[in-house]
This record gives C-alpha cells, sequence and structure tokens, in this order.
C-alpha cells in the first residue's frame, strides 16, 4: 500500500541574513493506521516538518509525497485539491471562525470540496459525534471551554475523512485535564481507523504514543517503535 | 481531486466579513452612494428641468417673436415710431401683433402706501390683442378690450397680483396707480416668454395718454408669425417697424433663449458631473483602504481557509466578491438617494420627476465596476499570502 506520507531528505531553509535552516535532510514515512508522536526542543523543525507535510508549504530540496501526491510537481491548484481532499490539520491556536457554531466549523473542513451545505451539516454531525461534542452543535465556539474548542478543531479535521489528520501541538493551549481528554480522542480515533501524526513538548503523551519520531537542530534523531 | 468552491457558497463567505462589521461596511458603502446619487440627482435635476424648458417652448411655440427699441448710433434709447405695430400686422407671414410700452408710473395696494415702496412692479400700456398674441391665459376676470382701455381699469400680470394683495377680482377691487384709483377686471397666469409681464400692471392706450400723457410710441412688440417663415419674418419686422432707422429696431425669439438655457444647462451637468465622478472615486478608495485591513485582520482565517484547501484563486475570489457586493449596495443606494433628491427638488420647483434609465444603468455599472477596481488589489494581496504566514499571524 502507497504511504499516506513520505518526506524523503527535506530540506527547508528560509531566506534571510542569515539563511535559518530548518530542516537538514529529513526523511519520515507515515502508513495508514499509525500513530505517531514527532518530540524534538523547541527550534528543532517540528512545525516546519508539519507545513510541509500539510502542503503548505513546499521543501528546498528533496521529495514530499502526500497520499502518493508528488508535492513538488503539483501546482497550487491541485495542492490545494490535495490539502482538501487528503488532509486534515489541527492547530495548537485552535484557529476557529469565532463567529460560527461548533457545527459551522466542523462544517468548514468540506468546504473546499464542493459538498452541498447539507451534506456538509450532515457529516459535521457525525463528525462531532465522534469527537464527543454533540450535545454542543448549535453553540458558538466562541462560549465554548478550550478542550471543547479543540475537539471541535479536531472534528473538523476528520470531517472529511482525510488520509491523515495533523496536529501541531493540540494539547498546548489547554490544562492537564482537557489535554488528557483530548490525547484519550485522538487514541480513540486511531483505534478506529484514523491515520494521526501529533507533534508534542510533552513527554508522557509521547510516550503513550506507538511510535515516535524525534527531531533534533532539523535532523531525525531517533524513529522507534514503528510497526514497519 | 480538485478543491472547489461552489457558487452558491461563495456569496455568504464573502458577506460573512462584512455582516461581521456592519458599522465599517456601511461607511464604505456609504461612500460610493454619495458619488452615484450625485451622478444620479444631476443627471435627473438635468432632465427634469429641461423637459420643463422643452414643455415650456411647447405651450408657447417657437413662432413668437419681440420687436423692442434698440439703440441709437449714439447710444441712446431709441423710440419705436407709434405706427409700428399697425405696420407689423400687415407684415407678410405676421398672424398678430400686439404692442406694450413702459409708463413711468407706479401702482400700490391702496393711496396711503408711500411712493418709494413700488415692490418692483411696472406700469405697461397693453393692445387687446396681447392676451391673444401671447397665447396667455386668465386665471381670473377678463383681459381689456377696446372699451375697457379707455377707462381707469387694470389687468395684473400673476406675481402683480399676488403682490397688491389681489386673489380674484369678484369684489371688484381697486388699485393705486399713478395717482387714480383703477379697478382690476382681470388676473394673467403666469407668462413664459413674457416674464416682464408678471410683474406688471396693464392698462389700455387711451386712458394712458389722458392720464399720464402716453405718446403712443410702443416700447415692445409681440409677434405671431407663420411657424415656417418665422425666421423669414424675423428679418423684415426691423423694416416694417421703422422704415427710416431699421437698424434701430430689436428682433428676437423667446424660443431661442430658452434653447440657449438648455445648451447652458449641458456645460453645467458636466461639471457636475465630474464632481460626482471623483466623490464616487474616493469611495472606490475607502472600499480599497477598508478591504485592505480586512484582509490584515483576517489573515489567520486565510491561512485556515488555505489549509482546508481554499486555493489562491478561492481566496482572491472572496475577496473580490466582497468589494463588488460593497459596490452594488453603494450603488443601489446611491440611485435611491440621487432619485430622492431629483424627487423632492422637481416637487419644489413644480417639474415633473424624470430620472434618465441609461443614466440610472451606468451608475449601476460604474458602482460594480468601482467595486471590482477596488478589491482587486486586497484580493491579490489576500491570495498572495502565504498559508503558513498567515496561520502564525495573531
Ligand atoms: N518563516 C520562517 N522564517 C524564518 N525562520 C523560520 C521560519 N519558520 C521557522 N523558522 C525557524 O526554523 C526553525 C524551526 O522552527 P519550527 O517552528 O519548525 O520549530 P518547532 O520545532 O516547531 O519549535 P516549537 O517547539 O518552539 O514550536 C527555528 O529556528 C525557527 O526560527
Ligand atoms: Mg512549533
Amino acid at each position: 500500500m502507497t504511504p499516506v506520507l513520505e518526506l524523503r531528505d527535506v530540506h527547508k531553509v528560509y531566506p534571510g541574513t542569515p539563511p535559518v535552516a530548518s530542516l537538514r535532510g529529513v526523511t519520515v514515512t507515515v502508513h495508514a493506521g499509525d500513530l505517531v508522536a514527532v518530540v524534538g526542543p523547541s527550534g528543532s523543525g517540528k512545525t516546519t516538518l508539519l507545513n510541509l507535510a500539510a502542503g503548505l508549504d513546499r521543501p528546498s530540496r528533496g521529495s514530499v509525497r502526500i497520499a502518493g501526491e508528488p508535492v513538488e510537481r503539483l501546482g497550487d491548484r491541485q495542492l490545494s485539491g490535495v490539502r482538501a481532499h487528503r488532509l486534515g490539520v489541527v492547530f495548537q491556536q485552535f484557529v476557529l471562525l469565532e463567529r460560527s457554531t461548533a457545527l459551522e466549523n466542523v462544517a468548514t473542513g468540506l468546504f473546499y470540496r464542493g459538498v452541498p451545505a447539507p451534506e456538509r451539516r450532515r457529516a459535521a454531525h457525525a463528525a462531532l459525534d465522534r469527537a464527543g461534542l454533540a450535545h454542543r452543535a448549535g453553540f458558538p465556539v466562541a462560549h465554548l471551554s478550550g478542550g471543547e474548542r479543540q475537539r471541535v478543531a479536531i472534528a473538523r479535521s476528520l470531517v472529511g475523512r482525510p488520509a491523515v489528520v495533523l496536529a501541531d501541538e493540540p494539547t498546548g493551549n489547554l490544562d492537564s485535564a482537557a489535554g488528557d481528554s483530548v490525547v484519550a480522542l485522538l487514541h480513540d480515533l486511531n483505534a478506529g481507523g484514523v491515520t494521526i501524526v501529533v507533534i508534542t513538548h510533552d513527554e508522557r503523551i509521547a510516550a503513550s504514543m506507538r511510535r515516535r519520531v524525534s527531531l533534533r537542530d532539523g535532523l531525525v534523531v531517533a524513529d522507534t517503535g514503528g510497526g514497519s | 481531486m480538485r478543491s472547489r468552491l461552489r457558487l452558491a457558497d461563495l456569496l455568504p463567505v464573502s458577506t460573512a466579513g462584512l455582516r461581521a462589521r456592519p458599522g465599517r461596511t456601511a461607511l464604505s458603502i456609504l461612500g460610493v452612494a454619495i458619488g452615484i446619487a450625485a451622478m444620479v440627482a444631476v443627471l435627473g435635476v438635468t432632465r427634469s428641468s429641461q423637459a420643463e424648458v422643452l414643455a415650456q417652448i411647447d405651450r408657447t411655440g417657437t413662432n413668437l417673436l419681440t420687436v423692442a427699441n434698440g439703440k441709437t448710433i449714439r447710444g441712446a434709447e431709441a423710440e419705436l415710431p407709434v405706427t409700428a405695430g399697425a405696420a407689423i400686422a400687415r407684415t407678410e407671414g405676421v398672424l398678430s401683433a400686439a404692442a406694450t410700452a413702459t409708463v413711468p408710473q407706479h401702482v400700490y395696494r391702496n393711496d396711503r402706501i408711500p411712493a418709494g415702496r413700488t415692490g418692483g412692479l411696472s406700469v405697461r400700456v397693453a393692445d387687446p390683442g396681447l392676451l391673444g398674441t401671447l397665447d396667455a391665459a386668465l386665471v381670473d376676470g377678463r383681459f381689456l378690450d377696446p372699451a375697457l382701455a379707455r377707462y381707469p381699469a387694470v389687468v395684473l400680470g400673476h406675481y402683480a397680483a399676488g403682490a397688491l394683495g389681489i386673489a380674484d377680482v369678484s369684489d371688484g377691487p381697486r388699485v393705486w396707480l399713478g395717482g387714480h384709483w383703477f379697478s382690476v377686471v382681470g388676473i394673467l397666469a403666469p407668462v413664459d416668454l413674457a416674464p416682464e409681464l408678471d410683474t406688471a400692471a396693464l392698462i389700455g392706450a387711451p386712458v394712458a395718454s389722458e392720464a399720464f400723457g402716453y405718446t403712443g410710441h410702443p416700447t415692445r412688440i409681440f409677434v405671431r408669425a407663420l411657424t415656417s417663415r418665422t425666421a423669414e419674418v424675423a428679418g423684415l419686422l426691423g423694416r416694417a417697424a421703422d422704415p427710416a432707422h431699421p437698424e434701430q429696431v430689436a428682433v428676437s425669439r423667446p424660443s431661442e433663449a430658452l434653447t440657449a438655457r438648455i445648451a447652458v444647462t449641458g456645460a453645467t451637468t458636466v461639471l457636475l458631473l465630474g464632481l460626482g465622478a471623483v466623490a464616487l472615486l474616493v469611495g472606490g478608495i475607502g472600499i480599497a483602504n477598508v478591504l485592505i485591513i480586512s484582509v490584515l485582520e483576517r489573515r489567520r482565517e486565510i491561512g485556515l481557509r488555505r489549509a482546508l484547501g481554499a486555493t489562491r484563486t478561492h481566496v482572491g475570489a472572496q475577496f473580490l466578491t466582497e468589494s463588488v457586493l460593497l459596490g452594488a449596495a453603494g450603488g443601489v443606494a446611491g440611485v435611491v438617494l440621487g432619485s430622492l433628491m431629483t424627487w423632492s427638488m422637481a416637487t419644489v420647483r413644480g417639474w415633473q420627476t424624470l430620472i434618465p434609465a441609461p443614466a440610472v444603468g451606468a451608475a449601476l455599472a460604474a458602482a460594480v465596476l468601482i467595486g471590482g477596481c477596488a478589491g482587486l488589489y486586497p484580493a491579490l494581496r489576500a491570495a498572495r499570502l502565504s498559508p503558513t504566514e498567515a496561520l502564525r499571524s495573531v
């Protein structure tokens, strides 16, 4: 089976004076069904790695394949299509449409697929239910707690059944109880078949994941627990 | 596996930003609305007033000519011969002619009014045929006839009657004219082509010569000519009125003055339209400004949409649609506002309200175009934003 993510010898240099080499030859492969933690000290290149895997940025050198699609050969239109259909992203700061309800926020996950609104709402209901937040569907997200907001963001990332969900420090803005419940949700979803890559600072969370990829200074220094 | 934004979704997503900030939205709409309103009002008022002038020309006809005393070679006021009126009436192509002459007297409400308070009213001698020649109408009473012309009877112009406080002639009102009591026998309706008659008190020639020593020299003769030969007749009138000094006779065609008035309003219209266009441009710049701020404020949302699969085109289209909507809303508001302005102005002046449909169409098109142009740069900025940069901003 094609890996859902395939990064081969990926470099990322941010131009400037001096230029910053954020990734210096990273090779990581993620298969369907994986639950991967990406760990490393601050500035080691974790977010850079996630941006590349999410098709939000392009590598300076090396190749990135998302669900088999080589990013370097895709134009903006096609790469956007890959993001719309194959990827779900969760951010540390949630990034929700504050004036909309939980349901509407989750439904935006299907917005750029050309799915009609009624169908979007149906799928959003199902995703909110999976995230354990069905009872908050009609609430404006501005009124929800941090943990609930992150669940909305997670529901939004998986509403379109993406090949992989990428989460950048999803518990970074939550207290430990809310963080634990979000981690439990990620485990549940993975058990249900969702492929998940989680960036985290938290050693405890990382330890709970089957596979851990450790970054340091833009290089993979350890990749443990992977099945294959 | 393409990303796709449904047309049905574009509209709500584009209005979301507008709905989120109603005050700012209203202000940026107002800018365009003022420009459009100015242009619609200018065109509407011009058209309504032109229609009014054209209607005046229509009512009075283009075949009316006036003959007045001109100047002598030395610049002094010339005098028309006493026989001028009769001679003109005999001229080929003339249907009718009626002479009038100013009399150096004043008219007052009664004999107790101080002599200085003339109210700008004049006293004129008028031929009984004047009413027919001018095609003028009476509001009340009757006009002078050969019999009445011998008696101290007066017909008041429309404004003069008002100034003298006389609304009708039913209870035999009198006015104090040149030191005599005159009975008011009639009141004229406004005379478009001879507005000087509106402020005049008209009396007969016989009573004028008897009471005020009027010598019979007319100062202005109104002539109705055959419509097809009006220009030709105008050329003959000088010699007919004063065979000895035809160059001292001033012949004019009042409808020409009205036509000239339309030409003058044309020039003013262009100037005012230019001002409206400037206002519209400023409104467009206002929209561009508001949108640039909006793009900056909504960077995170833009990043999110890109992460959810929006292409650059989708993001650009969202902001461009927003700005076109702002322009269109400004256009609609402006047309409504401009029509209201035209209507109130026309109503006050007693004109018919006319708003040219092409002007409305052009105004709406201009508003949409301005909105579109104003949105181009902000939309481009939004589209060019790098997703990772956009997501990192707070
Ligand atoms: N847009 C950018 N321009 C220049 N340098 C950048 C940019 N983004 C990241 N960097 C640099 O690249 C390096 C890696 O950054 P990255 O955000 O990937 O780290 P991180 O591992 O996510 O850190 P943290 O745990 O603090 O989030 C850092 O030195 C950072 O300063
Ligand atoms: Mg980071």
